[in-house]
């Protein structure tokens, strides 16, 4: 028996077999052109000189021996900075299909090890946990018999939404005839490209996405808007005429607050709507985190800060000694700060504690909407535990906020917006259809615009997830010009436009069957059935198996 | 599919000419229901003053029949005429209808310093209360309306078959309108009260075609705490209280009933001269949007009558007819059998903006577009 010491064991020493996700590389098909080892964004894989025995026996001369070859291969390293990320680049780059990471079927011992240098395991993404409870929600109240279905591709219907504080009618009738404020109102697309700050986003990214929103604004008129996120707004977008597609967030850390304040007497008109973030369904109760990996010379700039520092935005506002001095200082500041012309709302992660949130604003006249975050929610950089463990699902938290609403008669007048999770396997279309027939007036989606745009690789499988470290290989959530400059913003654009388009096409193939062209179906809850009684009892729709 | 027929004159007339209508129209029942709204009424047994309430409905026992006479001796009503019909049940398939009534009341008098709106407050209240009662009962006492000048009659059954069950044929009640529908919403149940016209303080609607945005227009209906918006057994109630929240609630002129039901497109406010206020009325009224495809028709106290379509225009409701008498109905052949000597160049099926208004005199239709100015100039 060796003895301990040449052993090179540690409590963190892992093999392959360890890991996350293992490096399959088939020898006979390698070219050893190196593109694999290069574009690796953990340098997980190295090419490395190996040893072969050749046993040989020669019969005849009665002898046994082996020869050696050495030659060129892959090797997968195994210490926890350099693990694979199953991202799958070089499998991407790779010209005769030689490499590919696959999933450890295996126990997965590196999680045990995730908390190193005194620190929580971080992260990007989204919880890992595959199953959707809004993929099991159908719509099936189809127009048969009496009153047939309406045709999808040739009718006209009306898909859009409102963002922004809806007056009873008898209060707009009462203030149109004595010629008093009424409250600015957005009509929007009910798909809402979510808070991604530029800061989390990489420039080409975020241009990217901006392209896409103007395009499909103003040659398509399909009003899609999209949310700053923390982190400011590019001076040149707030001073150009595309600011009314956007969405300024506010949050904690007020970064980026310098600069919009400062462009407000030179903008050429008003931002959609100020979100208010207070909370953020993927790391509630926790404040915004821009790593210093991703604070180069341009976010440090947009941000006022120094570069390349950690950027934590804390869990409260300053202002916040309560929800109501919070809701009232803030959202009545803002607003003011736009003559009362810009909605302004708040966004809050989904809680328990969202219904007391919603009374509150229902009696705050200036508050134009709420956004509820749910548990499923994406981020570029959290606390893992934050991520995978705290948090509210978004459908139960909106249909009780919904249905409070309603016993109060007040569900057209505070809209409501949900996010977390939308398109979390693909069906975006279906998940957000179902959303706003529990009651929400739109959906924000962030992920799902990531994956299907920009062809980010994240996935609840706990494949890449990097964001947070500036890495990206897609060059979506990088600051590094190397990276983000393999992401065309034409080529986003396009593919903004391609997957708002198809959202549209779906909304209609929803909506047709049901019988509904004349306005979004904002809380048909007769429409749509469920699978599992004890959900259906929750959201109060029906049961089907 | 639902048939609508409607008929108004300056003369009063028999329902049941309204009914024959309804058999020419008979392609497409199921023979699940009739309602009947008489508006503008003469009793051949009673000269009926207008002013006093008329009870309408349906004991369906004798207790039920006491039970309701207790009520409205409890709350000073003194009956002044009792209708009877001569009832022929062997036509139709229910069992449990001990008596149609049709009763005239005064006032209690108390009420005689009521304003006019606490007046038609009570009327609902008391009508509300007997509903109740009926329903605290197993159902056996159903009440359609308790109203002046207005009496409805429903029933489960072929129309033609109801009519003749209530005797209706006997010229004994006439009406200068009558509102007939046939075949109720069944995709709610079966139920009296699911049969149109609809009926609310005055206001009065029936509607083919189903509403498939009728849970959120009930949900924020039912939260605005108007005791009247209650019942939904069919998803039309909803265009009846729509039309009465508008027009009774809102205050607001006939035009905006449309308005609220199939509001303009945002591109067609920009072009319209109070495009900003009805966009306004558009957003603060979105929960009231319908959904059809439907034809509404709608009467009002005034004897004013009105027809719109659903925007999508898949039910196309006809009017034709000559001056002081016209005739509205979803088939072209109910408006032939209704007023079949008419000049028929005047007849004309509303376009997805229109509204067609006939104001009391009768004299001429009106069809006003949704982009036509709206009437309500301070507000505009």
């Amino acid at each position: 028996m060796v003895s301990i010491r040449s052993i090179p064991s540690t409590p963190s020493s892992l093999t392959y077999h360890d890991l996350p996700w293992v490096i399959e590389h088939r020898e006979d098909r390698c070219t050893l052109c190196g593109k694999c080892t290069s574009i690796c964004p953990k340098e997980a894989i190295q090419l490395t000189y190996r040893r072969q025995r050749m046993p040989q026996l020669e019969v005849l001369k009665k002898k046994r021996g082996s020869t050696y070859r050495t030659f060129l291969g892959i090797r997968q390293k195994t210490n926890l900075n350099n693990r694979c990320i199953g991202c799958g680049m070089c499998s991407m780059v790779c010209p005769n299909e030689a490499i590919a990471p696959v999933p450890n079927s295996n126990d997965e011992r590196a999680r045990f090890h995730s908390h190193q240098n005194g620190d929580a395991a971080k992260r990007g993404g989204r919880r890992n946990v595959r199953e959707s409870l809004l993929d099991r929600i159908v719509f099936n109240r189809i127009s048969m018999l009496t009153d047939p279905a309406l045709d999808a591709g040739r009718h006209e219907f009306s898909v859009n939404t409102l963002l922004g504080r809806v007056l009873s009618p008898e209060e707009y009738l009462k203030r149109q005839m004595a010629g008093e404020w009424i409250p600015p109102t957005r009509e929007i697309f009910p798909f809402v490209i979510g808070s991604m700050s530029f800061g989390a986003l990489s420039p080409n990214m975020w241009l990217g996405l901006l392209q896409g929103v103007a395009y499909l604004n103003e040659v398509l008129g399909i009003p899609v808007v999209m949310c700053t996120g923390e982190g400011g707004c590019p001076p040149w977008v707030l001073r150009s005429p595309f600011l009314k597609y956007i969405v300024l967030q506010i949050a904690s850390g007020y970064f980026g607050w310098d600069e919009i304040i400062r462009a407000i007497p030179e903008m050429l008109c008003d931002p959609a709507a100020i979100e208010i973030k207070y909370g953020q369904g993927a790391k509630p109760g926790d404040g915004g985190l821009l790593m210093w990996f991703k604070v180069s010379k341009l976010i440090a700039r947009l941000r006022g800060v120094p570069e390349g520092v950690d950027l934590p935005s804390p869990p409260v506002h300053q202002t916040l000694y309560s929800i109501e001095e919070s809701v009232m200082k803030m959202i009545q500041s803002l607003s003011m700060a736009w003559n009362f012309k810009v909605p302004v709302y708040p966004k809050i992660s989904g809680s328990t504690s969202a219904k007391s949130v919603l009374n509150n604003l229902v009696r705050n006249p200036y508050a134009s909407a709420l956004m509820i975050d749910g548990v499923d929610g994406g981020t570029g950089a959290a606390y893992n535990v934050s991520m995978e463990a705290t948090g509210h699902p978004i459908a139960s938290n909106l249909r009780e906020c919904y249905l409070d609403l309603v016993a109060q008669g007040k569900q057209n007048e505070i809209p409501l917006f949900a996010a977390g999770g939308v398109g979390k396997n693909g069906n975006v279309t279906q998940n957000g259809m179902a959303l706003i027939m529990l009651g929400a007036s739109g959906v924000h989606i962030g992920k799902y615009v990531m994956q299907a745009a920009a062809g980010c690789l994240g996935s609840e499988k706990n494949r890449c997830n990097v964001c947070n470290i500036g890495i990206c290989p897609k060059g979506i959530t990088s600051q590094n010009p190397k990276l983000y400059r393999r992401l065309d913003p034409d080529q986003v654009a396009q593919r903004v436009v391609d997957l708002f388009q198809g959202i549209q096409v779906e909304m209609k193939k929803i909506m047709a069957p049901l019988g509904r062209s004349q306005s979004l179906p904002i809380g048909m809850s007769d429409a749509i059935a469920i699978d599992d009684k004890a959900a259906a009892d929750r959201l109060q729709i029906k049961y089907v198996c | 599919m639902c048939r609508l027929a409607m008929k108004t004159a300056l003369e009063a007339f028999s329902p049941y000419s309204v009914l024959t209508a309804m058999e020419a129209m008979q392609e497409g029942y199921d023979g699940s229901g009739l309602g009947l709204l008489l508006r503008g009424l003469t009793f051949t047994d009673f000269n009926y003053q207008p002013d006093s309430p008329i009870l309408s409905g349906i004991a369906h026992s004798e207790e039920a029949l006491h039970r309701m006479d207790a009520y409205m001796q409890e709350n000073g009503f003194t009956l002044k005429y009792d209708h009877e019909f001569e009832v022929n049940p062997d036509l139709i398939e229910a069992k449990d209808r001990f008596k149609y009534f049709l009763r005239v009341y005064n006032h209690p008098k108390n009420w005689k310093d009521f304003s006019t709106e606490q007046v038609e407050n009570e009327l609902m209240l008391s009508r509300l209360a007997l509903r109740k009662n009926g329903e605290d009962h197993g159902g056996d006492l159903t009440v359609f309306s308790f109203w002046p000048d207005v009496a409805i009659m429903k029933e489960v059954g072929w129309p033609l078959d109801v009519g003749n069950t209530l005797g209706l044929n006997d010229n004994r009640i006439t009406s200068r309108i009558c509102m007939a529908q046939g075949r109720q919403n069944t995709n709610y149940g079966i139920n009296l009260y699911a049969c149109h016209p609809f009926f609310l303080q005055g206001v009065a609607t029936m509607t083919n075609g189903e509403n498939t945005a009728f849970i959120p227009i009930k949900e924020w209906l039912s939260g605005s705490n108007f005791p009247g918006y209650m019942g939904y057994q069919s998803d039309s109630e909803v265009f009846a209280h729509i039309l009465h929240y508008v027009t009774k609630q809102l205050k607001l002129p006939l035009e905006a009933y449309k308005h609220v039901l199939t509001p303009l497109k945002t591109e067609e406010f920009a072009k319209h001269p109070q495009g900003e206020f009805l966009r306004g009325l558009r957003d603060s009224c979105r929960r009231l949007i319908i959904d059809g495809p439907n034809a509404v028709m709608g009467t009002l106290p005034d004897e004013t009558t009105l027809l719109v379509m659903d925007a999508k225009k898949l039910r196309p409701a006809t009017i034709g007819g000559n001056p002081g008498e016209w005739a509205l109905a979803s088939e072209m052949c109910g408006v032939d059998a209704m007023i079949p000597e008419r000049d028929k160049t005047l007849d004309y099926q509303p376009m997805r903006e229109n509204t067609v208004i006939i104001p009391p005199d009768r004299k001429e239709y009106k069809i006003w577009s949704q982009f036509d100015p709206f009437p309500l100039h301070q507000a505009a």
